[in-house]
């Protein structure tokens, strides 16, 4: 079963007017919960009972997390949507914003009164120009047939959103740095505690969640949290977009159910290219550790199966390689990459990133030295656990996890100063 | 938990006791427990960025750092654990591998935070192969020196700006590793506080620019000063090497001063090598002979105790204590009455109700919790930069400032309120305030009240006042210079008394409450007492060439309220003595005997701040060439004009014979009768001058301060209109305008400066150019120059 939750109106012609998700019973759950049929506690009891964990990365159970929110203190609360995307080898929530942004609103707005809110935000990320203008339509399209705005459907809730595009950073994909980033300030992350749920947006109350986690709220509504559930497996309720790109035949998102076999997924897209030998997955986005190709192909997709296998499921990216693919050059892209776009507050990171980098480009370029592999282990150790964010463990673990799986391909770039891989 | 409550956490197996929610550094700082840090700062907020304090707390999963943990109870910490060492050690690794080393020739060598922790967490030998981070250093002015590839980026810096100095000038841009410290748009830091930033970087990347390569930090002597600059008395750390004063920096005094200190009094000792009077000299036949102190005291003795009664005696606000007291003994000891130190005010005829002793009317701690403060005429910001800051903290914590004054400066804390007017206007805006708060008052300023037709500005200002909590009226430097100051004092008693509000004194110099407990007042002797005879106040000693004058640190062109009157008649007195640190043409021109003395840190004495600290210390250089600390010159010239009573063999002797008189005399605004007589500045559709004396133009040593004399707070001689005026006259900006005042005139360069009433020209006094001027309030004509 695939695209039955975030996709399930691809099959529509332009599936992302309002007129098309109200064909397909978009609003209903709105209706069921401003209607009077659910008070904000039984809405955040549903979302608990769907097993939903947070999409963006973290699969912390959005239910819970609503939770947090204490609803009788005075002042404002704030929900905010992380559409920031930027965990290379994600593009999922991209095609929420462009296929379904009025699941995103209607999920928005569920959760903006679960927890009490009085606006909602939507951060997206600043290279998505053509999803914000199909959002900012969205947003147009529900206000009119009043979804949205001024006493919602004339059950007195009043709740908007307001669409802030980002600027490019990786780092405000971090909760907090988006956080600051939409209050103007540099987006660097804060420190925790307080967590959000208590000091967020403008030191108020807020819950953030991610854009397929928000676009599967009126789904598990409409049906239940049970149905929802029931689609995963045990722990991983629902299904999941994953983006499977690199060496596969046809790279994409695809919506299937949490538990589903890799190889399964494998197939829907495709096979590895030229039908090649499968090497190594990277799972989760380019964060998560690497697993080699011949452990994965006996791995489910769900959070506990990838996470016994030592890595996380992550944002659900599948980077697949195959056999072509110099795990060196590889891990010195990935790298670069953590350099550049760690925000520079925290000494491990800022420093520890492009040390690695350098060390992984000497060896890249014939220049590695004996105790650079230890080195590199150490660095990646120091980093690890110790920064504000989670970015410094985000560029820790791909360093860790290829040094460790793949040794001997480094040891043989250090020793003979060129590539194991095409001879 | 009551607010009294305590937790008891166990750090290294010692047990100690905190109070709830406070970090945890704060609790092994106080407990005396070593953890090294970079970024965090007691005066600053928690950033946790450096990553340096991280300890091992039993269940926590991770190290953490002790900055940003609050403490719960039953904690237990281990700060020197393998997993907290290892965390501490890998964190100074990081630090160090992109920092130059280039310890042997960074000025911060020796009292680096860097270096020291390092000789404790880092390693012999670095790892760390690969080229090193290169960032382009940046100009931001005189003041202070960048080296920027050696900062680590706690972002103390940053945060000063943010939190305390309330400027934004230094941020970090960039991400990552190419992260930098900067001004945010090409410009200089201009911040009256930011050499501050110069003690927070805990490296070499922020230094001190006049400081920079002249000493090392163990070449240097630290000894305890007080800065002689303005009346928070801000107590500093003299760094003196082989009799030669090259630094000050803050010496920490919560109640005084934090760990703070402005920029002028950490670069005002750049004037001391500069100009100075270095032996007695005579005048003979107009030409000036260098002679010996025997011959000059003579010389000079002699010339006073001929005068008698007819001796004139002027004093600087920023001398000592002693020599405050010894010039008006001297004086009175020679029958003469008239003493004064009150060099720029003009409006005496509030001096029989005079204050007992005038003072800030509260701690200066307590600004930081006014619940609303009303300046009037005051800079305070750049005035008493301290002051500045606690007002700046106190609008943190939701308290109010407004503000009637003349020019509408640029403060570093909101202002809620502004009359901001030409001084013809400041009575009727404070008149206005006191109508709506009630002030019940009679004689002139009753007039005044009961004529007063507040306008909006005016009922902001007293809506202030109606808040609940400490609130306080202050006078600053241009209430005093002002030409009705008498009416305006009494109408800001009335205002305070009226709004529940208590009355303050923001004076200039450093020691104006020194200088009434001193006795150096034409109608009050030491302790407040009556003087005997009265005498004549400052403007009118001056008003005539004189038997004899004695000036005491005063500089007659710069220092004076009406400076080419006041040089006239010195030029016309038969005898003028002057005590002076400093040489110049002026002094040259009017003087007879010039009597080399000492300067700051040179010798010892006393200054009396707005809280009424006896602020004593002591000399720690000696002074150039032959002069001497000016107590020990007033002492000996006593005795030559065999006046008795000048036997003290020490500062301390002088100062405990004033304070023995002094027991009874608690500072005390209360004013002790009313002012009769018209407002003698009225609108009247002319063009008025704002005389406001710069930052860096107040005192003798702090105009010969060249890094200071550097910077944008350096305000010239040049006239600041508002634009609207500068319409009328034809005139843009470098334009030149022909100024005259009374009979003098000048021209200078103009400024467009929308914080300038219309009808009036931002014409600074105590600034070279301006001296041929007359006071700094007055009617002026303007015309293209």
């Amino acid at each position: 079963m695939a695209n039955e939750v975030c996709f399930r109106l691809m099959h529509l012609p332009e599936p992302w007017r309002l007129a098309a998700y109200q064909s397909e019973g978009g609003y209903e759950a709105l209706r069921k919960v401003l209607g009077g049929g659910m008070p904000q506690d039984q809405v955040i009891e549903e979302v608990k009972k769907s097993g939903l964990r947070g999409r963006g990365g973290a699969g912390f159970p959005t239910g819970v997390k609503w939770g947090f929110i204490n609803r009788t203190a005075p002042g404002p609360r704030y929900l905010v949507c992380n559409s920031d995307e930027g965990e290379p080898g994600t593009c999922k929530d991209r095609d929420i914003l462009r296929f379904n942004p009025h699941a995103l609103i209607e999920g928005m707005v569920i959760a903006g009164y679960a927890i009490g809110a009085v606006a909602g935000y939507n951060y997206i990320r600043g290279e998505f120009w053509e999803p914000y203008e199909r959002f900012e339509a969205a947003l147009a399209e529900a206000r009119e047939a009043g979804f949205l705005g001024k006493d919602i459907l004339g059950s007195g809730l009043d709740f908007d959103i307001h669409t802030h595009l980002g600027a490019g950073a990786y780092i405000c994909g971090e909760e907090t740095a988006l956080l600051n980033s939409i209050e103007g300030r540099k987006g660097q992350p804060r420190y925790k505690p307080p967590f959000p749920a208590q000091f967020g947006l403008y030191g108020r109350p807020t819950i953030i969640n991610n854009t397929e986690s928000l676009a599967s709220v009126p789904e598990i509504i409409r049906r239940g949290g049970d149905w929802f559930r029931e689609i995963g497996v045990a722990n991983s309720g629902g299904p999941k977009l994953f983006s499977v790109s690199g060496n596969v035949a046809r790279p994409g998102n695809y919506e299937v159910p949490l538990g589903t076999p890799f190889a399964t997924l494998l197939e829907m897209a495709g096979g590895v290219r030229g039908g090649r030998k499968l090497k190594a997955v990277i799972p989760g986005g380019s964060s998560a550790p690497v697993i080699p190709g011949d452990v994965m192909m006996d791995l489910t997709m769900d959070y506990d199966a990838i996470a016994k296998a030592g890595s996380m499921l992550g944002s659900g990216a599948v980077i697949v390689m195959d056999d072509t693919n110099c795990m060196v050059r590889v891990l010195d892209r990935v790298s670069y990459f953590y350099y550049e776009e760690s925000c520079g507050q925290c000494t491990p990171c800022r420093e520890g990133t492009g040390w690695m980098h350098r060390v992984i480009h000497r060896i890249e370029t014939g220049k590695g030295r004996p105790e650079d592999l230890d080195l590199l282990d150490d660095v990646a150790a120091k980093i690890q656990g110790r920064t504000i964010c989670a970015l410094g463990d985000a560029a820790a673990m791909p360093v860790a996890s290829f040094v460790r799986h793949f040794r001997d391909e480094f040891a043989y770039h250090i020793e003979h100063r060129r590539c194991l891989v095409g001879g | 938990m009551t607010q009294d409550a305590t937790v008891t956490i166990e750090v290294d197996g010692q047990l100690l006791t905190a109070r709830p929610g406070q970090m945890l550094i704060e609790v092994t700082d106080a407990a005396g427990i070593p953890i090294p840090r970079f970024c965090y700062h007691k005066k600053l907020s928690v950033a946790a960025n450096c990553r340096m304090c991280l300890v091992e707390v039993e269940r926590a999963p991770k190290p953490l750092p002790a900055c940003a943990t609050p403490v719960t109870p039953g904690m237990k910490v281990r700060t020197r654990s393998p997993i907290a060492l290892a965390a501490q050690k890998g964190t100074m690794e990081f630090l160090l591998i992109n920092h130059p080393l280039d310890c042997p020739i960074c000025d911060q060598g020796g009292e680096c935070e860097l270096q020291d922790v390092a000789l404790g967490y880092g390693r012999d030998v670095s790892r760390f192969v690969e080229q090193k981070r290169v960032v382009k250093d940046r100009d931001i002015g005189p003041l202070i020196a960048t080296d920027l590839t050696r900062c680590i980026h706690c972002t103390r810096c940053v945060r000063f700006g943010a939190e305390l100095a309330g400027v934004r000038e230094l941020g970090a841009t960039g991400r990552g590793e190419h992260m930098q410290i900067g001004t945010f748009i090409a410009r200089s830091v201009d911040s009256e506080l930011s050499g501050n930033v110069i003690d927070l970087c805990p490296v070499g990347a922020l230094t001190s620019k006049p400081f920079r390569y002249k000493a090392r930090a163990w070449e240097l002597v630290q000894r305890d000063g007080v800065a002689p600059h303005d009346c928070v008395g801000s107590n500093v750390h003299v760094h003196v090497r082989r009799g030669e004063v090259l630094r000050v920096v803050p010496r920490d005094n919560e109640a005084v001063n934090e760990v703070w200190i402005s920029d002028r009094d950490r670069y005002g000792y750049e004037g001391l090598g500069v100009d100075r009077l270095e032996h007695p000299m005579v005048k003979r036949d107009g030409q000036w002979r260098v002679v010996d102190w025997q011959t000059a005291l003579t010389a000079a003795a002699s010339a006073l105790k001929a005068a008698g009664a007819g001796l004139r005696t002027l004093v600087a606000p920023s001398a000592t204590l002693e020599e405050m007291y010894l010039a008006q003994k001297l004086t009175r000891g020679l029958g003469s009455p008239h003493v004064d130190y009150r060099l720029r005010q003009v409006d005496f005829r509030g001096d029989a109700a005079d204050p007992a002793l005038p003072w800030l009317g509260r701690p200066i701690a307590a600004l930081e919790h006014s619940a609303a403060t009303l300046l009037v005429g005051s800079n305070v910001r750049k005035d008493q930069p301290l002051l500045g800051l606690r007002l700046r903290k106190a609008t943190l914590r939701s308290g109010a400032v407004g503000v009637v004054n003349p020019v509408d400066f640029d403060f570093n804390f909101p202002v809620a309120a502004r009359a901001v007017v030409p001084p013809s206007r400041m009575l009727e805006a404070l008149a206005g305030v006191a109508k709506i708060v009630g002030a019940r008052v009679g004689g002139t300023i009753g007039a005044l009240v009961s004529g007063a037709s507040p306008d909006a500005a005016e009922r902001a200002l007293a809506d202030l006042l109606r808040r609940d909590g400490d609130k306080a009226v202050l006078l600053g430097p241009m209430a005093q210079a002002h030409p009705d100051y008498s009416l305006l004092r009494e109408l800001a008693a009335a205002v305070a008394t009226a709004s529940g509000a208590t009355l303050g004194f923001l004076a200039e110099g450093a020691n104006a409450t020194g200088a009434v407990l001193a006795g150096c007042l034409p109608h009050r002797g030491p302790a407040g007492a009556p003087a005997a005879a009265a005498g004549e106040p400052a403007a009118a000693m001056l008003a005539a060439p004189r038997e004899a004058v004695l000036l005491v640190g005063i500089e007659p062109h710069l220092d004076l309220a009406d400076a080419p009157a006041a040089q006239a008649a010195l030029a016309g007195s038969k005898a003028v003595v002057a005590l002076s640190a400093f040489r110049s043409s002026a002094l040259e021109q009017c003087a007879d005997v010039l009597l080399p003395v000492a300067s700051f840190t040179e010798t010892s004495g006393t200054y009396v701040n707005c809280q009424g600290d006896w602020q004593s210390f002591e000399g720690v250089v000696a002074p150039p060439g032959e002069a001497r600390p000016a107590w020990k010159v007033l002492r000996v010239l006593a005795n030559l004009a065999d006046v008795a009573g000048f036997e003290q063999d020490s500062s301390e002797a002088v100062r405990d014979e004033l304070r023995a008189r002094c027991v009874a005399t608690p500072p005390d605004n209360a004013l002790q009768g009313t002012v009769d007589g018209a407002a003698v500045l009225v609108p009247g559709g002319g063009i008025e001058r704002v005389g406001a004396v710069p930052p860096y133009a107040v005192d003798a040593l702090v105009r010969r301060s060249a890094p200071l004399q550097a910077t944008r707070d350096a305000l010239g001689a040049k006239a600041r209109i508002a634009p609207s005026l500068a319409a009328r006259l034809g005139v843009a900006a470098g334009d030149c305008v022909a100024v005259g005042q009374g009979g003098a005139r000048g021209v200078f360069p103009v400024e467009l400066d929308p914080r300038v009433p219309d009808a009036c020209v931002w014409l600074p006094a105590g600034v070279q150019g301006t001296e041929a001027l007359g006071a700094a309030f007055g009617e002026l004509t303007v015309a293209k120059g």
